[in-house]
């Protein structure tokens, strides 16, 4: 069996665990200052996409309320109610939309996501 | 005939009642034409069937079913106290009593009809009057201000609503009728009886067989009514309300044929014997018939202004039958209520004890059903019209039908049978068919059908058929009716309400861990956090509310498009100090906000960041404001005139009890946003009744209005009581709120709640001022519990420092959202458009607002 040794040279932190409320969502600036909304859905599970609403037209995807429909957990966006795939940031109500996902990681009380 | 080839023509109506106006409507919707109402009356259409209630507190507006306004937008010219003399058949033009000449290319006379005064001698003394119009209700209310006793002189129905006015106005009122019984004709003799025993108890005394011979002056009161039998009784007002009689003098002056006893001859297309000249209402007669309802005269309005377009509908006569509350007392009358059919049979339920009578008319073979009397309880009338009108075959032992039940099951009417022509709703004419072209097109709930067909709009007596007919036509398609909030839950908002009160519920979680599955949604989530802030009313933002709430709550502001948020501080009844506005006004200087005052009377600023809101808010706080719940699904405001502290028409001190209003409610979470208004005086300058909750100063105290709305769907609210003193005022309100948190749908206005309610106003009324349920002192302390709790959010919030972190932009920068940009206009800001921003630099004014640390 390998073992593979990640490199944490393109883990990013961006905040500590306690910054997130569960269920929720809040906002950081990765370091190519694009915004990204981050949420806390279980103590050991975050999910990252980008905060840009691309039907709204505005950074405001953190602050949409968290649900989930057969299993998929999403965020509503609070502009007009599209909700995005936290897993993969695809937009359950249009198809035509989506946002980016960044596969995300709480180390030792850190919050990190890959880009 | 198409539209280029055909010249606008000129329509006269004679007459705006009710009927005169229904043709304005039908007609003005085609551009085709030029409309010139003229009235002899000094105001435009107004409500004639619910004139009594003129005296239980509506005003002259209330009852008007058009403005000037209204008709200037439609396009239609009006002429007030423009009595038409002459019609000059063969150059086509008529005369106003001023002299003014209209020619037209086809006339419509609309004159209705006139109260018959029987020729008594001494009819014309003072205080003798008629029941027919404003100006006569104004007569009887200064006359019945001068004495203590009132006769009305006819007991038909609407004599009957007459004596309902005199005794409204606290008279001692009796009513003297000519034939043997009341109503005759609408009512047997068993019924007439019934209804007159009824009547006495409500302390109206009824003479019966009288027949006036002369009025002469009294000895106690103003008049002495002698009559034949050698009888008399002193009164000092008589009203006269014997019958109508048709306006046809224009008819008979100008040669058009009119019938031998009156009224105006017409077709099936309600031509006169000119073919350019039509007659709709009260004064046309058709096949020898004076239609005095309502819906008839509607019914050939809609026929005129069909024929005039060239349409093919035709008048056909109208069922009179009719359902009505007398002073109370339910009365129904259907079809062939005296059994005169050759071979009718019937069968008669007669309780004393409960003041019931009910007859049914039924055919030689027994299968059809001809007629019915109901007095006391017209429960069963809906169904017995939908047998009588449609010839539905009636059930084996059909007088189970209005024989209580006693705890058996009654026989049904199958909704199923009946016919698409099957008029369900007789106001508007709705029929069944109409019901299930709605939901083919669509509809899914009772409430849709009502909004598209307007079935039920009216009176609202056919809510239960039609809910009926609804809901048989959504089994039929297989649709289910769900009332399930969302996936997560299979319970409705008021289901869900009764779980966390019943077990005493606190939080979402565990909520959702013991009802329903998943972890909720943005439908769920915010509903049952603003269920659960209408019980207990916790801090919204605690840990385990925090993720229950939109955006708006968790920001305690209103987003705007670019993600900014718009900042509202409380001011009661829209009152606010110089210096408190001058906080304001350097509060959005300083942060450049746009600012606006809103409807509600109140001052908005736009643009703020939201790592900007807790020092905006501190400011405002420390200023001795708080919050205006501007972005909460609860109280917003409670609009107000200054009333009578400083305004001359002012009744009561309207100021005082918007703020005391404002001041109770605020915070008070609801299943969707509430506005109330306080006016001063019956000039309604605040508006209260296109609100959740009005209230309109009387000389005696208050007129409470409920279910109003501006905004999408406008709708009047209804009066719910009249000259309330303050705590009676207070009391209702708490309980009618307490109840609309308790039982609406989620996001469902107060308008829309009232009238998705089986049993509507009346059965609100019930429940709120005859403790129906039994549940009025639980929605008091329910209130009062919401009252005593009040927190202000935001002073709540600047004081945690751990609430604070929320409102970082960045979690891991202080850096700003550069996507927010401005650029100024009329001396403001306002979001750059997407245009605009990518310009970049060149259009752009980015503002330069010092970040302010948060507090």
């Amino acid at each position: 069996m390998t073992v593979i040794t990640r490199s944490n040279t393109n883990w990013q932190t961006l905040c500590q665990k306690d910054d997130l409320v569960k269920h929720s969502g809040v906002c950081a600036l990765l370091d190519n200052e694009q915004q990204v909304a981050i949420f806390l859905i279980d103590d050991d599970s975050a999910f990252t996409i980008s905060n840009w609403d691309p039907a709204g037209n505005a950074n405001v995807l953190y602050r949409g309320l968290i649900g989930d429909e057969n299993g998929e957990v999403f965020v509503a966006s609070p502009l007009y109610k599209e909700r995005f795939a936290l897993s993969d940031g695809r937009c359950l109500d249009d198809e035509s939309l989506s946002v980016t996902s960044y596969a995300t990681r709480i180390e030792q009380g850190q919050v990190q996501v890959l880009v | 005939m198409s539209a280029d080839t055909q010249s606008t023509q000129n329509i006269v109506v004679v007459g705006n009642g009710m009927v005169g106006h229904h043709f304005v409507e039908q007609l003005s919707q085609n551009s085709n034409y030029n409309i010139t109402v003229l009235s002899a009356e000094s105001r435009l259409a107004y409500d004639r069937v619910h004139l009594s209630e003129y005296f239980s507190g509506k005003t002259a507006d209330d009852l008007a079913l058009t403005t000037p306004e209204v008709y200037q937008q439609l396009g239609v010219n009006f002429y007030l106290d423009a009595k038409v003399t002459t019609i000059d058949k063969s150059r086509k033009v008529v005369t106003t009593e001023q002299g003014e000449s209209y020619s037209y290319d086809k006339l419509v006379l609309a004159t209705g009809s006139y109260p018959f005064v029987p020729p008594i001698p001494g009819k014309e003394r003072e205080h003798c009057l008629v029941y027919r119009t404003i100006d006569d209700l104004d007569a009887i209310q200064a006359s019945a201000n001068t004495g203590k006793t009132g006769v009305v002189v006819g007991g038909g129905l609407l004599g009957l609503e007459a004596a309902n006015a005199l005794k409204e106005l606290g008279l001692d009122t009796h009513v003297v009728e000519f034939a043997p019984q009341l109503m005759g004709v609408q009512l047997d003799q068993a019924g007439g009886q019934q209804l007159r025993k009824m009547i006495e108890e409500l302390g109206v005394t009824v003479h019966t067989e009288k027949a006036t011979n002369v009025i002469t002056d009294g000895e106690s009161s103003v008049h002495k009514m002698e009559f034949a039998d050698g009888t008399h009784l002193e009164t000092d007002l008589i009203l006269f309300s014997a019958g109508i009689r048709p306006y046809d003098n224009l008819a008979r002056e100008f040669d058009l044929a009119v019938g031998e006893r009156g009224g105006i001859v017409v077709n099936n297309q309600c031509q006169t014997s000119d073919e350019d000249i039509y007659a709709i209402g009260e004064c046309a007669l058709w096949n020898n018939f004076i239609f005095g309802l309502v819906a008839p005269g509607y019914t050939m309005a809609k026929v005129a202004a069909s024929h005039i377009d060239g349409g093919e509908e035709s008048f056909t006569g109208a069922d009179m039958s009719t359902k009505l509350k007398l002073m109370g007392v339910e009365v129904g009358s259907i079809g062939d209520a005296h059994a005169r059919t050759p071979g009718a049979q019937s069968y008669t339920y007669q309780n004393e004890r409960d003041n019931v009578y009910k007859k049914m008319v039924v055919s030689q073979d027994g299968k059809t059903l001809l007629g019915a009397v109901l007095v006391g309880d017209t429960s069963e009338y809906d169904s017995l019209l939908q047998y009588a009108l449609n010839g539905i075959e009636l059930p084996e032992n059909p007088d189970a039908l209005i024989l209580p039940s006693n705890g058996g099951e009654k026989p049904t009417l199958g909704v199923d049978s009946l016919p698409d022509t099957a008029t369900i709703c007789s106001c508007l004419n709705v029929t069944k068919g109409d019901i299930v072209a709605a939901v083919d097109a669509g509809a899914t709930d009772v409430g849709a059908i009502k909004s598209v067909t307007k079935a039920s709009t009216g009176c609202g007596g056919c809510s239960a058929l039609l809910k009926n007919v609804a809901e048989n036509e959504f089994a039929k398609r297989g649709l289910e009716v769900k009332k399930d909030i969302c996936s997560h839950f299979v319970y409705s908002r008021t289901e869900l309400f009764h779980i966390i009160k019943a077990e005493k519920i606190k939080n979402f979680d565990t909520l959702i861990a013991k009802h329903g599955k998943g972890m909720g949604c943005e439908i769920c989530k915010p509903a049952v956090g603003s269920i659960l802030a209408s019980v207990y009313n916790d801090y919204i933002l605690q840990d385990d509310h925090l993720h229950l709430q939109d955006t708006n709550d968790t920001y305690l502001g209103n987003m705007q498009k670019d993600g900014t948020y718009s900042v509202v501080p409380r001011m009661p009844g829209g009152e606010v100090t110089p210096e408190k506005l001058i906080v304001i006004g350097e509060v959005a200087k300083e942060y450049n906000l746009y600012t606006k005052v809103t409807g509600g009377q109140r001052i908005d600023l736009f643009g703020a960041r939201v790592d900007q809101l807790p020092a905006i808010w501190k400011r405002l706080i420390d200023a001795g404001m708080e919050t205006g719940h501007a972005y909460g699904k609860s109280l917003r405001t409670v609009k107000s005139c200054v009333g009578s502290t400083w305004c001359r028409y002012g009744v009561q001190d309207s100021m005082s009890m918007a703020i005391f209003l404002e001041e109770r409610y605020k915070g008070l979470r609801s299943p969707h946003k509430i506005k109330f208004a306080v006016s001063g005086c019956t000039r309604e300058c605040a508006e209260a009744q296109s609100k959740d909750i009005g209230v309109i100063a009387t000389e005696n105290g208050w007129n409470l209005y409920v279910s109003g709305n501006g905004g999408m769907k406008p709708r009047h609210g209804d009066l719910f009581a009249t000259d309330l003193d303050d705590a009676t005022l207070i009391k209702y309100i708490d309980r009618y709120l307490m109840f609309y948190v308790r039982m609406a749908d989620r996001l469902q206005r107060t308008s829309v709640w009232l009238e998705s309610l089986e049993g509507g106003l009346e059965y609100m009324q019930k429940v709120v001022k005859d403790d129906h349920l039994g549940i009025n002192d639980e929605l008091e302390r329910q209130m009062d519990a919401v009252v005593a709790t009040y927190q202000c959010e935001w002073k709540t919030t600047v004081e945690s420092p751990e609430k604070l972190k929320r409102f970082r932009q960045f979690v891991n920068s202080d850096k700003q959202d550069e996507n927010i940009q401005f650029v100024t206009e009329r001396e403001q800001i306002r979001p750059a458009t997407l245009t605009e921003k990518a310009a970049n630099g060149l259009l752009i004014e980015t503002v330069d607002v010092t970040a302010v640390e948060p507090a």
